[in-house]
């Protein structure tokens, strides 16, 4: 810990004379990003932002995931990392625990270990920092919103979430259920079933079909998850029911967008994962440099995001709310 | 049977009338192609990338490979006993779920371990049962389970892992003389094996089960107790290697080991144990085990993309029994 | 009397009585169940899987496995929506003979390698069922076909439907399943199959071209492998190289095996391994509405697939102890 006062204390002494010789420092780091799995969308993205921010600052960048996102697929690869001597890795964890050890390794030889798009929730103490796209407890209220502007805030509502213990679905889910009890608002919404489609599209289909034969009188489903929210609206399209049961929830415009133009949803939400690689790279270049102190508390400026402050554990946010997609602004979008 | 049958090495020439020259029968051996495939691996990891020479690395990276390389030790036995079993990577995450089921409820890490433990030699014994008793054929019976006890592990734990205590965590990262405790294990394992296996009366035994079952039990050869034995076996070294692993994550989860039977078949493979039974050598799996760590790990390093190293270890698979189907072939003329 | 005793007990029966049993349990629970509605999603859950297990019907009656049909699903697949993504001005339902002809192709593949090398196909197919999944990754470069570039004449066969509110791709699995009835029961080719399967060593004698006929299993397998493929791409409208077809071979083995298709080769029917599909749909269909999670899934299949191994195997002992009771009195 004292060396790590130590090092941001030269760090600000480096900063200074950054500044005042105008040299440049060492940016061209090895920064390596390790994504869930290949073959996942989501992902491409994230790593359009790690791309375009590497040209800006010089850094080398490459990414790197395993075929299947089972806890323990993505270790083999960070010994690889390790092995590689890059400086940087930033990691889509797996798992919230399988891979303490070797994230210890790592940081134990000076790599900068940063958990982007998702935490190591209840072991953040084996990461430097984390880079999350909005505060995620934003993310129940956005939705219950979007959700009540869309059925006129009342009706018998449901969700089709991930898997059962899916960590940040069910931090979103337990966010709905308070805000739908508390906000006055939202008191004739009626939240009827949860249900769980493990991120399968088959799965997540036969839950949504059964989901409208228990409950005739469903109008609203909310689905927090990508695969959910399609594998919805494909069964709503498919039914023809699209002004009577609304589908909103977490979705990627790439796959969302048939069902938008045709009107089988109206609107749905979501963030930018671009901006989540974006941030990862200059906010490790600045530490690196020690331009930016790693701390709770402080503040820094991004090209193009503005200023980003440290959050309690480390954590940083991309935004402050949610972007919500609709008709209007679907085709802005290309990820 | 003659005494030639002893020592895997003669096999080969058995029934041949003229014995081969003892460099033919040493050069055309499975384990020699293996032992040169491994040194050609070496050569290619290190030039494909510049990071790899590290015996370090390469000493720390076989850790990820040593659970396996155990199981599929015993496999090797199995396999040349004429049967095979495609459930060990469930048995592993059943019982290390059960495991640390055990040790969270109850705090008490010796019943943890003998319940893992119990749990392992329990589903090995259900295998035997319905391949041995019912007289079931072990590949479909080892694919069901192998479903079943994932399922079931998947019941226990959900999609939630289970932490262990710190005490319990990290055998990969304790050192013995500089080498990780895992790889002791697997070198001692092999050489128990090979020594049971290529100079006692049961590991004969196992051979001439493999070769042919209806004769070697006309010779008094006990061998659906055998049989049932290496499945118990079996289902002894995946709870281990269950708990070794779980050592090594710190947690447990359902997916543990998910995949791994498809590298425990590879390694027994490639080191050149033959699919229908009767051939094989312990000496072929080490090898095999090593040769397919330092290949996956030279592919990681040289960030090559996990497609192509699917494809690479699909192609291996299927090259190694061509090979060794022909050798065996060859030899046996 | 003799007529009654033999339908009641051919396998058949005994599945069609499991499905009503089964049926009638999750209707008391749920009387919901019973709906049209209900019905209409039981069969919307079956299609891909039909198709799949006619091919593995045929490979396991030649006393062969194939394991990679999920991969061979995904590659096939993946090459159909390139097709559609890169080349938009292609016909649609051309899709169909990319798919069937890719999926073909590598289960020629796999029929070659096992009948050249003579090697255990289990083996070959565990090969192929990785080699064949990352072809898929590589082909795509690891990206998934979105949505948008995937015909909407196509997506429709899986929701716009000729007659009765039925869509057009159970139809098609109606088809094959008919198709692969005629084959098997109705050519000579279709009955060497299972002369082949039955008895392997006597085969050649017979006059039957054991590396033919196994090539040509082989190759069925795969052509309907592709052809559930773009399927696939019908039904859910995307095509990912990940988990497009993930676990496919399980659900199809599972269905072959409860359709009382034995895996010591020789023995099965199509009627069987249709209410075997319909059984394993009834089970998928029914998990959400009792609110089982999906999480117990897994383990259901694999005690399915045991359980029909055992009841395979006491009714071939019974066949046999009948064989002997016969022989005894004759």
């Amino acid at each position: 810990m004292l060396k790590r006062h130590l090092l941001a204390g030269l760090a600000a002494l480096g900063l200074a004379a950054t500044f005042a010789t105008g040299a440049l420092a060492a940016h061209d780091f090895k920064v390596v990003y390790i994504g869930k799995n290949t073959g996942n969308p989501y992902f491409d993205s994230i790593n359009g932002g790690f791309v375009d921010a590497c040209k800006q600052i010089g850094c080398q960048y490459e990414f790197v995931a395993p075929a299947t996102a089972e806890a323990t697929s993505q270790i083999p690869i960070i010994e690889a990392q390790i092995q590689r001597g890059v400086n940087v890795i930033a990691i889509a964890p797996n798992s919230p625990d399988a891979m303490n050890q070797v994230l210890d390794e790592a940081r134990a030889k000076g790599i900068l270990v940063l958990a982007v798009n998702g935490d190591l929730v209840g072991n953040e103490s084996h990461r430097d920092a984390n880079i999350l796209p909005v505060d995620f407890t934003k993310t129940g209220p956005n939705q219950v919103e979007l959700m009540g502007s869309l059925i006129g805030y009342k009706g018998d509502i449901a969700i089709l979430s991930a898997t059962t213990e899916a960590p940040d679905q069910n931090t979103w889910i337990a966010a709905m259920k308070k805000t739908l009890a508390e906000d006055p608002k939202y008191k004739d919404m009626k939240l009827v079933a949860t249900v769980y489609g493990d991120d399968q599209p088959e799965k997540s289909t036969t839950e949504m079909e059964a989901l409208l034969s228990n409950y005739p009188d469903l109008v609203g489903v909310i689905a927090p998850t990508t695969v959910g929210v399609a594998a919805a609206a494909q069964v709503v399209q498919q039914r023809g029911i699209a002004d009577k049961v609304h589908v909103t929830g977490l979705g990627l415009p790439s796959e969302m967008r048939d069902f938008i133009k045709d009107g089988t949803v109206k609107a749905f939400q979501l963030w930018s994962p671009y901006n989540e690689g974006w941030l990862a790279a200059y906010f490790a270049d600045g530490v690196l440099n020690g331009t930016i102190k790693n701390e709770v508390g402080t503040k820094f400026d991004v090209p193009n995001l503005g200023s980003i402050t440290i959050g309690d554990k480390n954590v940083m946010n991309t935004q402050a709310e949610l972007t919500t997609f609709n008709a209007d602004n679907i085709d802005q979008f290309n990820f | 049977m003659t005494d030639q049958t002893s020592t895997p090495t003669a096999v080969s020439a058995l029934d041949a009338a003229p014995p081969r020259p003892r460099w033919q029968v040493i050069l055309i051996r499975p384990e020699t192609m293996t032992f040169v495939l491994l040194v050609l691996a070496f050569i290619v990891s290190s030039s494909i990338s510049p990071y790899f020479l590290d015996i370090n690395y390469i000493l720390s990276s076989f850790t990820l490979y040593a659970e396996f390389s155990i199981v599929a030790l015993v496999l090797t036995m199995v396999i040349i006993a004429g049967e095979i079993d495609l459930s060990p990577a469930a048995n592993m995450a059943l019982s290390a779920c059960l495991f640390a089921w055990t040790y969270q409820a109850t705090q008490s890490m010796p019943l943890a371990i003998l319940v893992g433990l119990g749990a392992g030699i329990a589903m090995g014994a259900f295998n035997a049962v319905l391949v041995i008793g019912m007289q079931l054929p072990s590949i479909i019976v080892t694919i069901g389970t192998l479903t079943l006890y994932r399922g079931l592990a998947q019941i226990i734990a959900g999609d939630q892992s289970i932490r262990l205590p710190d005490y319990f965590i990290g055998i990969n990262n304790d050192l013995w003389l500089g080498v990780p405790v895992p790889v002791i294990i697997f070198v001692v394992v092999t050489i128990a094996l090979a020594f049971f296996l290529g100079a006692t009366i049961w590991g004969r035994q196992i051979y001439q089960i493999g070769t042919n079952e209806v004769a070697a039990q006309h010779a008094g050869i006990r061998a659906r107790r055998i049989k049932f034995m290496l499945f118990l076996a079996m289902g002894f070294a995946s709870a281990v290697a269950g708990m070794m692993t779980a050592s090594r994550l710190g947690s447990v989860r359902y997916d543990l080991g998910l995949g791994g039977e498809l590298q425990m078949v590879l390694m027994a493979m490639l080191g050149g144990t033959y699919i229908f039974g009767g051939r094989g050598t312990i000496l072929g799996t080490f090898l095999a085990a090593w040769l397919l760590s330092v290949i996956s790990t030279g592919m990681l390093t040289a960030q090559w993309l996990p497609a192509t190293q699917l494809c690479v270890l699909g192609l291996l698979l299927i090259i190694s029994i061509v090979a060794t189907n022909l050798i065996y072939s060859r030899t046996q003329r | 009397m003799n007529a009654l005793r033999s339908i009641l007990l051919r396998r058949e029966t005994g599945i069609a009585v499991m499905i009503v049993l089964f049926v009638i349990a999750v209707g008391i629970a749920k009387p919901r169940f019973l709906s049209l509605e209900y019905l209409r999603i039981i069969l919307l859950l079956t299609p891909l899987i039909m198709i799949g297990a006619m091919g593995q019907m045929l490979v396991l009656v030649a006393r062969h496995v194939d394991l990679s049909i999920g991969s061979t699903q995904a590659f096939a697949a993946m090459v159909t929506a390139m097709m559609f993504k890169f080349h938009p001005e292609i016909p649609w339902y051309l899709g169909f003979l990319v798919s069937i002809g890719v999926g073909l192709g590598l289960g020629f593949v796999n029929g070659a390698l096992t009948t050249l090398f003579r090697l255990p196909s289990i083996i070959v197919t565990l090969g192929t069922l990785n080699l064949y999944r990352g072809l898929t990754f590589i082909i795509s470069d690891a990206r998934q076909v979105d949505r948008q570039y995937i015909p909407s004449a196509l997506k429709a066969m899986s929701t716009t439907s000729p007659i009765l509110g039925i869509p057009w791709i159970i139809f098609m699995a109606l088809g094959v399943a008919l198709l692969t009835y005629w084959f098997a029961s109705h050519t000579r080719v279709g009955r060497q199959v299972f002369a082949l399967g039955s008895n392997p060593a006597a085969a050649p004698l017979r006059g039957i071209r054991v590396n033919a006929i196994t090539l040509m299993v082989f190759s069925i397998s795969g052509a309907l492998a592709g052809l559930s493929g773009i399927m696939y791409a019908s039904r859910w409208g995307f095509v990912n190289p990940s988990n497009t077809g993930a676990g496919f071979e399980f659900q199809v083995i599972a269905a072959v095996v409860i359709g009382g298709v034995s895996i010591n080769g020789g023995v099965g029917s199509v009627l069987g391994v249709v209410l075997g599909v319909l059984l394993l749909g009834c089970v998928s269909a029914a998990l959400p509405l009792l609110g089982i999670p999906g999480t117990a899934q897994s383990a259901i299949y694999g005690a399915v697939i045991i359980v029909a191994l055992l009841i395979d195997r006491s009714v071939r002992q019974r066949g046999i102890a009948a064989l002997a009771a016969q022989r005894a009195r004759a």
